[in-house]
């Protein structure tokens, strides 16, 4: 299930849980499975390589076994009533159109299951929406906050620090760095996220962190997050955003605090810092807001070729 | 025009008896021959619901043959990541119009445009619609949008190209330059027009022109759904249209409303588009509920299992429908999360019901797998996988994963294929045989079933995978090292396969308008009003009509033995069947 590793995909040391508990799984009451069992089935997705990640995962999880089980039952009733109610003969089926016991009892059930659903849904998007105040250097705790201001345009990524007087950009479509722009940041700390846009709407997205907001014009979304392994992830936009939606490609590289700290130095002295300005500085200036003519491009194979 | 139609006369005969009429054959339909114009005239002008019906379903089937026909393209331009076969414009034109064509220029007018056009007022037992003229001059907009919109890929610049919900400010006159745009604004004002006149004529038509005896609680439920799409298209279109609007003056008359630059809101617009579009969601999804819950019964041999519970399903949808917009919305950042998750998942619970009810219907009895049966029962798997999938969406949390990742376009596609394509095909297979008086044939239709069926899942359930794997959607390629191309590949083999078994359905109106096979009036046993006329009907629909004391007029006709008479109110004591009825008598 989890064959994205190609993606960048690897979550950190997890192990795959065995077919047996897998199927084991299925049986128990999705409630059960939603609160305190330590398994989940990934159905294909991310465990999560964030804190807030893995929570959206369990969610994830115990819903997908919540609708295999349900909609697995429905599935069933609606074959075998198939099956068993083929015409046999021409006799005459008893004409009857109502039950109100029955239609009340599957009124009431798929109530409930959603209520259950909706309770875990709420308390999952508070811890995956909670954040430390805007713009704070430290958590309630004392801890550290690294902020990252994240903006995005026509067609690549701009990454500030402002605490670190670092800034890195990279657009993703003229250049032969192919993959876009890296953020990094430490692992095991709180990085605060500040996202806007200097164009038009596009969508941040990691796909290990099972996470995605839009970069939206005129609004400054908040997010937080804490990456519990190192590793290389990698991000992309998905909101449509013009030609080279498909190009608008980003990784995050989390690295212990001690790298992270070194890294920002060497940024630094590279000469990658923070400019000032406002929010559309950047070391390559944003596009022309008009289209690329497409001869002055890489066509979308030789792109491609040289990653 | 209301006011000329006749009463249909009413008849009293000895039910189902040996000696009564036999419906089609009767001699009085011979005034039929001399209404109006024929040929292309007929097609030119008529206001008759019936032909207006037809005009409709053929553009709308021409329309989902050509955005079928994007969407190949699309596939095979993704089922090698590294693929140049259209440019990056190109193939942004083409998922653009792919949606647009779908979902404004098909899934609707195809339904209320075209099968409820022509089956509601049969249903109803009504000459034809409440407003003929404005029924004609709805099609014809329709016609004119769809040309508009079509020829953005004529113009320079070629079609819009920001995807069929024209997020601002991409949508915006800096950001989408050209005629494409514009032409696509025109043709949503256009069709949006057409699709509240429909609306307008559907609600008069189930309100106001029902047969006597035929009472709100035995409309049959197709026309129920059309009713209730109607409203909802009155309370969505509009919005829809301002929203239009508002776009056009930002890129031509220098207002900013959706410009951060000159104090406009960007995510104005989203609340207005799908505060359009989500109730359009349910536009698109209640007429082919409709047509399968008149499917159920027939092909059972029973009546609907819960009719009033479907009636209050379709209410609840309809209701809440209008109040889950920002789940589209969940990662914007700006709307409260919980109440449009709460809503969003509170719909399951009236779809849910349908779903028991579907099932109801055909438990305890004699079902028999005609190519409408074959394919009603397609719509429940693929509306169910479509359905289970949705419940996961209505989670914000699941939503950030998930949002735009072709887990959501697999979603969509398993639920408006599920309704607009197999419910949609069911209801056109049914009608068929009522519409143009010929049977279509059964070994093609079910071999497009099959196909269309196996295709489906092949094409779709990659989708959800490919999607969790990180696979955004709206991109023309991707890296050979993202793992994404194997499930691409069997995507796309699964989507020629839908492409293939409508070369059957092609083959299938060839061999029946070559070969015709006379269908008679009720070649399927059928037990709604519409059957108990000749295939196709005369003019004003009936010449007479048969006493209706329940949703089944027509099978209380033919099967007297097994009518069933619903309980009447207390006060008052059931109507005989059957004896001197007067108009009026029995509303």
């Amino acid at each position: 299930m989890s064959g994205a590793g190609a993606d960048g995909g690897q979550v950190g040391p997890t192990p795959r849980r065995r077919r047996g508990r897998w199927a084991a799984g299925l049986a128990v009451a999705a409630p059960l499975v939603l609160g305190g069992c330590s398994f989940y089935p990934t159905y294909g997705a991310s465990r999560g390589a964030t804190k807030q990640g893995q929570d959206t995962f369990k969610l994830y999880s115990g819903m997908m076994t919540t609708g295999i089980i349900v909609g697995g039952a429905v599935f069933l009733l609606i074959l075998w009533t198939v099956l068993r109610y083929r015409r046999r003969s021409d006799e005459m089926p008893k004409q009857f159109h109502e039950n109100v016991p029955i239609e009340v009892i599957y009124t009431v059930v798929p109530i409930v299951i959603v209520a259950v659903l909706f309770l875990f849904t709420v308390l999952t998007e508070n811890n995956v929406d909670a954040t430390v105040s805007p713009g704070a250097r430290f958590t309630t705790t004392g801890a550290p906050v690294v902020q990252v201001r994240v903006t995005a345009f026509q067609w690549g990524w701009r990454f500030d620090y402002p605490g670190l007087n670092v800034g890195v950009a990279g657009e993703t479509t003229n250049g032969p760095n192919n993959h876009g722009p890296q953020m990094v940041v430490p692992v095991g700390q709180t990085v605060q996220i500040t996202l806007v846009s200097d164009d038009v709407i596009h969508g941040f997205y990691l796909r290990d962190f099972n996470f995605s907001r839009y970069a939206l014009p005129g609004v400054t979304n908040f997010f937080d997050f804490n990456v519990l392994h190192a590793g290389t992830y990698n991000g992309q936009c998905t909101q449509i955003c013009g030609l080279y939606h498909s190009e608008m490609l980003f990784s995050v590289r989390a690295v212990s605090p001690v790298a992270f700290h070194l890294w920002a130095g060497a940024e630094v002295r590279a000469g990658h810092t923070l400019q000032r300005g406002g929010s559309s500085a950047s070391n390559n200036p944003p596009p022309d807001t008009t289209l690329y003519p497409s001869d002055a491009l890489p066509s979308p194979s030789s792109a491609k070729g040289s990653a | 025009m209301t006011t000329t139609i006749e009463p249909p006369e009413l008849v009293s005969p000895e039910p189902g008896g040996p000696d009564g009429p036999t419906p089609g054959a009767r001699p009085d339909h011979a005034h039929d021959h001399h209404e109006g114009p024929t040929g292309l005239l007929k097609w030119l002008t008529s206001t008759d619901h019936k032909v207006i019906g037809k005009s409709y379903m053929i553009t709308s089937l021409v329309l989902f043959f050509i955005a079928g026909i994007m969407a190949l393209v699309i596939r095979t331009q993704l089922a090698d990541p590294t693929s140049s076969l259209v440019s990056f414009q190109t193939y942004n034109e083409l998922f653009t119009m792919h949606g647009s064509l779908m979902l404004y220029l098909f899934a609707g007018p195809f339904a209320f445009g075209g099968l409820a056009n022509y089956i509601v007022p049969l249903q109803v037992g009504a000459p034809d619609m409440a407003f003929p003229r404005l029924n004609a001059l709805s099609y014809w907009l329709y016609l004119g949008g769809s040309v508009v919109m079509m020829s953005g890929f004529l113009v320079a610049g070629g079609a819009a190209s920001y995807g069929w919900v024209a997020y601002a400010p991409l949508s915006n006159a800096i950001n989408s330059p050209g005629a494409g745009a514009d032409l696509w604004l025109m043709a949503l004002a256009l069709t949006g027009f057409s699709a509240i006149f429909t609306g307008v004529n559907l609600a008069a038509t189930v309100f106001y022109l029902r047969a006597p005896g035929m009472t709100m609680f035995r409309v049959p439920i197709f026309s129920w759904n059309m009713l209730v799409t109607g409203i909802l298209i009155l309370i969505a279109f509009p919005v829809l249209f301002g929203a239009v609007v508002m776009l056009f003056c930002d890129r031509h008359f220098g207002t900013h409303i959706f410009t951060v630059d000159g104090g406009g809101v960007p995510v104005l617009w989203q609340h207005l588009f799908w505060f359009f579009g989500h109730p359009e969601v349910y536009i698109l999804a209640l007429p082919y509920f409709g047509m399968v819950t008149d499917i159920f019964p027939v092909f059972s041999r029973k009546p609907l299992f819960g009719y009033k519970g479907m009636v209050f399903a379709t209410m609840s949808i309809a209701a809440l429908s209008t109040g889950v917009w920002a789940h589209h919305m969940f990662t914007t950042g700006v709307v409260l999360l919980p109440f449009f998750s709460l809503l969003s998942y509170l719909i399951a619970v009236p779809t849910g019901i349908k779903f028991f009810n579907w099932i109801g219907t055909m438990w305890g009895g004699q079902l028999s797998f005609q190519t409408p049966m074959l394919f009603s029962i397609g719509f429940l798997f693929a509306f169910l996988m479509g359905g289970v999938t949705g419940v996961l969406l209505a989670s914000p949390p699941v939503d950030f994963m998930t949002h735009d990742t072709y887990f959501v376009v697999a979603h969509f596609h398993q639920v408006l294929i599920g309704t607009t394509v197999f419910a949609g095909f069911a209801g056109f297979y049914f009608w068929y045989p009522k519409m143009f008086g010929r049977m279509l044939d059964e070994r093609l239709g079910k071999l497009h079933f099959w196909l269309l069926f196996v295709g489906f899942w092949v094409a779709f359930m990659p989708q959800y995978l490919v999607g969790l794997y990180g696979m955004p959607r709206r991109v023309a390629d991707y890296l050979p090292t993202n793992g994404w191309t194997t499930l691409n590949v069997i995507s796309t083999v699964g989507a020629f396969v839908i492409g293939a078994s409508f070369l059957f359905f092609l083959a299938n109106l060839w061999t029946s308008w070559r070969h015709p096979v006379p269908a008679g009036d009720n070649p399927w046993d059928g037990g709604a009003l519409e059957w108990f006329t000749s295939s196709p009907p005369p003019h004003h629909n009936y010449t007479h009509l048969p006493p209706i004391r329940s949703e089944r007029p027509t099978w209380d006709y033919n099967h007297p033995e097994h009518r069933v008479i619903h309980k009447p109110p207390k006060d008052r004591p059931p109507a005989p069947v059957g004896e001197g009825e007067t108009v009026g008598a029995s509303s």
